[in-house]
């Protein structure tokens, strides 16, 4: 491949038309909009900037991907102490209150709400309805919820680093990440599930 | 005896922490007996996997 052609993937049309997928990624993952795109900005300035060292060994969305995955680690280190996750907010409380509906007074499910069979797993990894659906699920997380669960599951620090990180008792932290998981699974079964989008 | 939702709780947590023998043991029980709980333990792994691919944590 030539340098002009090298070079021409990289222009600002190439990046612009990124722009949309880097922020909605940005957002899922701060919960924030001015930092994310302050932190898109910064990770299309070092793409455009390293241009050199994009090998073509993977698409340009990999490569400014990986870049951008890489500024996101570092705000959320940066953040941690500076958001108080203990606060209950008023959809959290509702996501609580929607669990324990959930089931019966001897605490076992509810027949109506027991949960369904998703049916293969694999199938559904490959589903791409069923990624746009949990990203969905995700981006509509309360912010403080969507925090904890992406240190543990985007940045895959241990409990003791996101508890630590975020000066919250493990058990504060579990109770936060239960609640994602709940609302990440209740969501889905309804709008993935119970929508007949799989086979 | 562990109720639903008393194992939520527990499958949640043992996606963050190793469970001790005694909550392995009683929840292994529970989900032997319980098809719903079951189905909930199979859904939070698949929601695991599902982020995990989607924030691009798999290796290649």
């Amino acid at each position: 491949m030539t340098r002009e052609l090298e070079r021409a993937r990289f222009d600002d049309t190439v990046l612009a038309e990124l722009r949309g997928d880097l922020l909605r990624f940005a957002s899922l993952q701060l919960r924030d909009d001015h930092l994310a795109e302050d932190v898109v900005q910064e990770a299309m300035a070092a793409a455009l900037a390293g241009q050199q060292d994009f090998a073509g060994k993977s698409s340009v969305k990999t490569w400014v991907f990986a870049i951008l995955r890489n500024k996101i680690i570092d705000v959320i280190r940066q953040r941690g102490r500076t958001i108080n996750v203990t606060a209950l907010s008023p959809e959290e409380r509702s996501m609580d209150q929607g669990f324990e509906a959930l089931f019966k007074a001897n605490q076992h499910w509810k027949p109506d709400h027991r949960p369904s069979d998703w049916g293969d797993p694999e199938q559904a990894l490959r589903d791409s309805q069923f990624m746009v659906v949990l990203e969905a699920c995700l981006s509509h997380l309360p912010a403080n919820t969507a925090r904890v669960f992406m240190m543990r599951e985007f940045l895959a620090l241990d409990t003791a680093e996101v508890c630590a990180e975020l000066a919250i008792s493990t058990s504060n932290c579990h109770v936060i990440l239960h609640r994602a998981r709940n609302g990440l699974r209740e969501c889905l079964e309804k709008n993935w599930f119970a929508a007949g989008e799989h086979p | 005896m562990m109720t639903c939702k008393q194992a939520t709780h527990l499958i949640s947590a043992g996606q963050d922490r190793q469970l001790r023998r005694g909550e392995r043991i009683l929840l292994r029980i529970h989900l032997a007996l319980c098809s719903g709980c079951s189905r909930y333990d199979r859904q939070l792994h698949l929601i695991r996997a599902a982020c995990s691919r989607l924030f691009g944590n798999e290796r290649e």
